[in-house]
């Protein structure tokens, strides 16, 4: 019997090999749980879990929610509209605020880098990152890296390739270190732009060419432009964006191999992913979104266990 | 540390033998009737009784699956870690159906309320039945006894029983051990 080697979940790049692995195969389990007549087991029927979301969220939101509801723990939901955060309450305050009414863990997004990574400092509950700025998303590379894992059995010696806006992408943030630690090798195509200037010192290679990265590649995870992250002009127009990175079916049948498609949600249909192939075989889309539940009850049940 | 036999390899293929003629004669052909092991360690004697049940009886239609109970357990959260699961692989429905549970040893009864709540979720059995080779009397938690006993033993809370297995020991055998 193992144990996380951490109290939280902040980031990827904090967790071991083998608490990877501790993740991969607990959600194994709990996916059968998901199979069964009754979805449901009495795990964290004592803990109490607020999900803090200080940024819009759907996927991630409903998935963590589903989770602790399959886990039967009680939840309460937080949305930073129409709270005191309005009225300039700091984020400590806050926090501090709902732990004192005895809740146990948190899963926070926010629009801020290090946020969770702030909060961890200073409170006991136990914090799981559900997203911060534009650092790392961790539960999503869980539940891509669980996705391939489960497609081609292992992940040693895949090639995994990221398409589009690495720089302000923190399912980057996440898959990169997770893939890289399950002994994959992993390379980014986009515009230069948006490839941040020291990528390479985490590993990974950058092509440029999005017809040759895609020959190299098994896997490509493709990503969203985040407009809304963007202060400054990166691209010209998501018109020319999309002529030189978006995937399409023709593209895809003019490449010599299969490539798996993966897309970490909400899809831009028509900009980075076409619907032709988001819709298609090769795509892993929809079993992303069921393997997310599974993970996030995983990361939830493995974390509780911890105390 | 003392240890001494509690069942020899002999004794053990009788008590398996006479574990599944009591199943026999309860449930004669077994229609309509599932044994499932809990995991990790009843599945273990489970797959051990329903071989000799198509050896005794061939045309037995009795279904076989395991049970983890790990989720269902009331101890999470008291071990300063997390228990790690294992596999559940019940692929039909209990539904009005008989159940058997087959677990090695039975103590304060807690693992076999857990179980009994795990497999409600599979459906309402028309009945539950337990089975086991070892039964720890006198040390209950919970008002659980089984059905079928392999051998009823005394024994103190310090006391250890462990069950070994041709399979992955080399030998049958059961050892109570005082640490």
């Amino acid at each position: 019997m193992s144990a996380l080697s951490q109290k939280h979940l902040i980031g990827i790049k904090h967790l071991q090999k083998s608490d990877l692995e501790l993740i991969f195969d607990t959600a194994k389990n709990f996916k059968d749980v998901l199979q069964r007549p009754i979805k449901k087991v009495p795990s964290l029927r004592d803990i109490t879990i607020a999900n803090l979301f200080f940024e819009d969220s759907t996927r991630t939101r409903i998935s963590f929610e589903l989770a602790e509801k399959r886990l039967s723990a009680d939840t309460i939901n937080f949305s930073a509209s129409g709270s005191s955060v309005k009225k300039g309450e700091t984020l400590l305050d806050t926090v501090n605020n709902i732990l004192a009414m005895k809740v146990d863990m948190i899963v926070m997004r926010h629009s801020s880098s290090g946020a969770p990574a702030f909060l961890a400092k200073h409170i006991n509950a136990n914090i799981i990152n559900a997203g911060d700025g534009t650092h790392e998303h961790p539960t999503q590379g869980l539940l891509d890296a669980f996705s391939v894992l489960e497609k081609f059995g292992t992940l040693k010696g895949l090639n995994y390739l990221i398409i589009g806006d690495i720089k302000h992408s923190r399912v980057a943030g996440s898959d990169i270190p997770l893939l890289l630690k399950m002994g994959a090798k992993v390379k980014v195509t986009g515009p230069p732009t948006l490839i941040p200037k020291y990528i390479e010192e985490l590993g990974v290679t950058y092509e440029p060419n999005l017809r040759k990265a895609l020959e190299w590649c098994d896997v490509a995870n493709v990503l969203r432009i985040q407009l809304e992250r963007m202060d400054i002009k990166f691209i010209p127009s998501l018109r020319e964006y999309s002529l030189y990175y978006g995937i399409n079916k023709e593209l895809l049948d003019s490449i010599s191999k299969d490539i798996t498609i993966m897309h970490p949600g909400p899809i831009n249909r028509g900009v980075e992913l076409n619907s032709d192939v988001a819709d298609s075989k090769q795509s892993l889309v929809l079993q992303q979104v069921e393997n997310g539940v599974a993970i996030r009850m995983a990361v939830l049940y493995l974390l509780a266990g911890r105390g | 540390m003392q240890k001494r036999v509690l069942i020899d390899s002999l004794q053990f293929s009788l008590t398996i033998d006479r574990l599944c003629h009591q199943l026999i004669e309860h449930y004669s052909n077994f229609e309509n009737t599932a044994i499932i092991g809990v995991q990790p360690r009843g599945t273990q004697l489970a797959e051990r009784i329903v071989k000799r049940l198509h050896e005794i009886q061939p045309d037995s239609k009795f279904k076989f699956g395991k049970l983890d109970i790990t989720f269902y357990r009331d101890d999470f959260r008291q071990k300063g870690k997390p228990l790690t699961a294992n596999e559940t692989a019940i692929d039909f429905s209990i539904e009005n159906s008989n159940v058997v549970l087959v677990d090695d040893v039975l103590y304060t009864g807690r693992t076999i309320r857990s179980a009994l709540d795990a497999i409600l979720d599979f459906g309402r059995p028309t009945a539950v039945e337990l089975l086991v080779l070892i039964d720890r009397r006198m040390h209950r938690n919970l008002p659980i006894e089984a059905n079928y006993i392999g051998k009823e033993i005394d024994s103190i809370t310090t006391e250890k029983v462990k069950v070994e297995w041709k399979e992955t020991e080399g030998k049958d055998k059961v050892w109570i051990i005082n640490e």
